[in-house]
């Protein structure tokens, strides 16, 4: 990612950037001066800057009044729009600040915030100057990488509720949501791994020092330090046994209890053993002993396990519907209303909800009017109306005006939450190559060392019996299979990451390569929410349509905008009594003339509209005709779907209408399930079904719909236009724009595995030769000690390289 | 060749030495983020004209 914006490095300036006036390149259109987006319709003028909104404009004014105007210096047009709701009474709430802040005391809070909107240098600099916006705060440190903004300040100059607010107005909305509360620390674990790696690094190079003076070969005046010498590996070996390799023990002794073997019982095994000869040899001074070979093999096995821990900072796997609601709601306590934290939430409260809020929880509507946008919960795009006494499902978001309701069920156990709640089928057995392998690995070590000792029993060489066994043991490392693995698919993962693919870790890269079936979703999945195609039902003249332009100037509505933009703009009308009512639509008196836009219940009178829904303009009291918004299929859909359908069945699951059937029924084959009107738990039961007929399947989707599907599903894709959108949990994060690449990643992913198992050939032959020496009982440490770093390293440029050519096969490179 | 005994321990004791000092940053929270100070660092400082003009 560029930090510096997508544009050009940070300009230098010498005088105020405030009165600075830019070269801006001469364009066809104004862009903002402070998000970027198209000037339409109503320009906003200030010192010479044009402006979108009076939103980006206000945040101007905030930042200059402040002295802050440096913000613009660092990255033309920085800022990014924001439709805040602004609705934050609940950060009052003594019960919810708790669970908010980090720390608290007399003077001072200190809290930390994810905000979305992070994306530049210029982020980094605005937020950490905020103690020019505000004297109460002390200080304010980002973390870019994870978006997130720690800020401490006085407790007593300003609340909580008014830090937030300060954050929205300069354009910087933190995202509050019920799963961000629930602290998870999960870096906390990588930390303890570097500590055990640097612990590990530490003794494997003291070790190598202290043998090689013994590999060269000590003169007769230096062989009295061969028993120092000796004696620091062992010292040096201990934390590393016990320290860093304790993890190896623990694991290897649960698989045993449940009489299973992974691949860490062979390599616990090893340690073991390693350790025991070089105290033996140390102890009875009988030779070097093994402590270089036994330090260098637990660095390597850590390393490893670091390369396939690293995860991706910003990107969040996990998420469940409590990533979606918000962290509190208002609630009506005798007609008064009061924030109430969602997990407090009881059968029988009353709550209030606003325009564009979430139903938090399965209620009944008592009173006002509902329109309720489901595309949540089902993948249906068009607002449903509600009327009163009717059940209203968690996860629907109110469009209009405010509406009360009386919660019956708690939101852990609403309708959409009986998803996560759902007993699934178990996921727990899927078996990687890895521990499939350690089984018959370890067979065949104990049997191969088992033989070498029998052998020299048998020749009553008691001596030799125990050295070969050891020896055995020691050369016929697994430590190769257990870096092969974490290496090349993280190579994987990194190539997907360059094409907007990005998984969670690298198992579920097995797991995609053995998937076979596909299910899409269709609503944001084969189609895609961005360049949407407008068309207009009716006709309409040049004074219509300027009057038309007139009113949509004035809304920063996303479909106004939109509209507008299919009709070009050029000069308007001054308005009088411009009214935009959440939700419905606009109006305005345009030279006496009222011009109304939007769905039918803002309309004087019933249209018949038909079948056509968008939004409808009505001049005058004559109804002229609708714009219709059409989503548009994502490019390359009939080629993507042409290469899947050899390799994969493929099916079409969606919560929508089936208006689009004819469509589908043209881009598949016609043996191709495709379903309308599915609910989530239908979807659900789909990928279910598909499983118990032996299918492994890959769900893509989108919304909160699919969340059980992708949870159930063996590889579950979530598709997003934006990054930095939630989506809900899943195996791994796709851009839409990335997936004609589908059948490439794919394709990769079974390649990987194909390295992997080349790999594993080549490290048995490496074995092969220590064997050779080993059953023999003269395996002298140097041999080991050459032979394990030389076989890691051919292994590890083995799988770079292979996994370079097969990611540039694949075209994704 | 008695000193070497006296070196080794050195040797050993120094680089114990820079162990605890690593393992020290990695409490003290210094490699938790290592992205933003490389950005911060290129900030210009602010002036007193800068503000007066």
């Amino acid at each position: 990612m560029n930090v510096y914006g997508k544009r050009n490095p940070a300009p230098v300036y010498l005088v105020n950037p405030c009165k600075m006036i830019k070269q801006q390149k001469i364009l066809d259109t104004t862009i903002c001066y402070h998000c970027g987006e198209e000037v339409m319709g109503r320009n906003y003028i200030l010192e010479d800057k044009h402006f979108c909104c009076a939103g980006c404009l206000g945040v101007y004014q905030i930042l200059s009044s402040n002295n802050l105007c440096a913000y613009y210096a660092y990255n033309e047009t920085p800022g990014k729009k924001s439709l805040s709701t602004g609705y934050f009474e609940y950060l009052d709430e003594p019960n919810i600040i708790k669970q908010l802040i980090d720390y608290q005391d007399e003077k001072s809070t200190i809290v930390t915030f994810f905000i979305p909107a992070i994306h530049c240098s210029s982020c980094i600099w605005l937020l950490e100057h905020l103690y020019k916006v505000n004297a109460a705060i002390f200080n304010s440190r980002i973390d870019f990488l994870k978006k997130q903004v720690t800020i401490s300040f006085r407790n007593k100059d300003i609340s909580l509720k008014k830090l937030v607010e300060i954050l929205v107005n300069i354009g910087y909305e933190p995202a509050i949501n019920l799963q961000d509360v629930v602290k998870e620390k999960s870096h906390s674990v990588n930390k303890s791994l570097i500590l055990k790696i640097a612990v590990a690094g530490f003794c494997m190079g003291n070790v190598m020092l202290f043998s090689f003076p013994e590999y060269f070969g000590l003169s007769g005046l230096e062989k009295q330090f061969q028993v120092l010498f000796g004696w620091l590996n062992l010292t040096l070996s201990i934390p590393v046994v016990l320290y860093c390799g304790q993890e190896y023990f623990t694991s290897a002794w649960n698989s045993l209890k449940h009489k299973h073997v992974n691949l860490d019982t062979p390599l616990a095994l090893i340690i073991a053993v390693l350790f025991l000869r070089t105290a033996y040899s140390v102890i009875l001074n009988t030779g070097p002993g093994f402590a270089d070979t036994l330090t260098g093999l637990v660095f390597l096995l850590l390393m490893g396990k670091w390369v396939k821990q690293r995860t991706y900072h910003h990107i969040s796997f996990d998420r469940d519907y409590r990533s979606y609601f918000p962290i509190a709601i208002t609630t009506l306590v005798d007609g008064k209303e009061k924030p109430k934290a969602i997990n407090e939430l009881v059968i029988g409260d009353r709550i209030w909800i606003r325009n564009s809020e979430l139903i938090p929880a399965d209620s009944i509507l008592m009173k006002g009017n509902a329109w309720l946008d489901m595309s949540f919960v089902t993948g249906e795009t068009e607002p449903q109306q509600k009327v009163l006494g009717e059940i209203v499902y968690a996860g629907g978001k109110q469009m209009g005006e405010g509406i009360e309701l009386e919660v019956v069920k708690v939101p852990s156990q609403s309708y959409l939450t009986g998803l996560w709640n759902k007993e699934h089928y178990s996921n727990d057995f899927k078996q990687h190559f890895n521990d499939s392998v350690a089984k018959y690995f370890s067979i065949a070590v104990f049997v191969i060392a088992f033989a070498a000792m029998g052998y020299w029993f048998f020749y009553n060489n008691s001596g030799k019996a125990w050295a070969a066994f050891t020896a055995v043991i020691i050369v016929a490392c697994p430590c190769v299979l257990a870096l092969s693995t974490p290496f090349t698919l993280s190579a994987i993962l990194a190539v997907f990451d360059k094409k907007g693919f990005y998984v969670k870790n690298t198992d579920a890269v097995e797991d995609l390569a053995k998937c076979n079936s596909i299910v899409f979703d269709k609503t944001g999945t084969l189609t895609t929410t961005e360049n949407a195609k407008i068309s207009f039902t009716g006709t309409l003249n040049d004074e219509e349509h300027k009057l038309i332009v007139s009113l949509l100037t004035n809304s920063s509505h996303p479909l106004s905008r939109q509209i507008l933009k299919s009709l070009g703009y050029g000069s308007f009308y001054p308005i009088s009594k411009y009214n935009e009512i959440p939700g419905k639509g606009i109006r305005g008196l345009i030279n006496n003339q009222m011009v109304y836009a939007g769905n039918e219940s803002i309309l004087p009178f019933n249209i018949k509209a038909g079948k056509h829904k968008g939004v409808h303009i009505v001049i005058n009291s004559v109804y002229k005709g609708t714009f219709v918004v059409e989503q548009q299929w994502r490019e390359g859909l009939p080629n993507l779907v042409s290469k899947l359908e050899d390799t994969f069945s493929l099916s079409v699951l969606s919560g929508d209408t089936a208006k689009d059937r004819d469509v589908l029924k043209s881009i598949f084959l016609p043996n191709v399930t495709i379903a309308f009107e599915q609910s989530p738990h239908d979807k659900l039961e789909a990928i279910l079904n598909k499983q118990k007929n032996g299918e492994k399947v890959i769900m893509l989707g989108d919304g909160l719909n699919d969340a059980g599907a992708l949870k159930q599903s063996d590889f579950g894709i979530a598709i997003t236009d934006n990054i930095n959108n939630f989506t809900p949990g899943c195996d791994a994060i796709l851009k839409g724009n990335a997936l004609t690449f589908l059948p490439n990643f794919h394709q990769l992913s079974k390649d990987g595995l194909k390295v992997i198992k080349i790999s594993f050939a080549i490290a048995i032959s490496y074995n092969c030769i220590g064997l050779f020496y080993a059953v023999q009982g003269t395996l002298y440490p140097l041999v080991a000690a050459v032979l394990m770093p030389i076989s890691t390293i051919t292994i590890i440029s083995f799988t770079s390289i292979a996994t370079r050519f097969f990611a540039r096969k694949n075209r994704l490179l | 060749m008695n000193i070497l005994y006296f070196l080794v321990g050195c040797s050993v004791v120094m680089a114990l030495i820079f162990l605890g000092a690593f393992i020290w940053s990695l409490k003290n929270g210094q490699h938790d983020d290592v992205v933003t100070p490389g950005i911060r660092v290129l900030f210009d400082e602010e002036t007193d004209d800068e503000n007066q003009s």
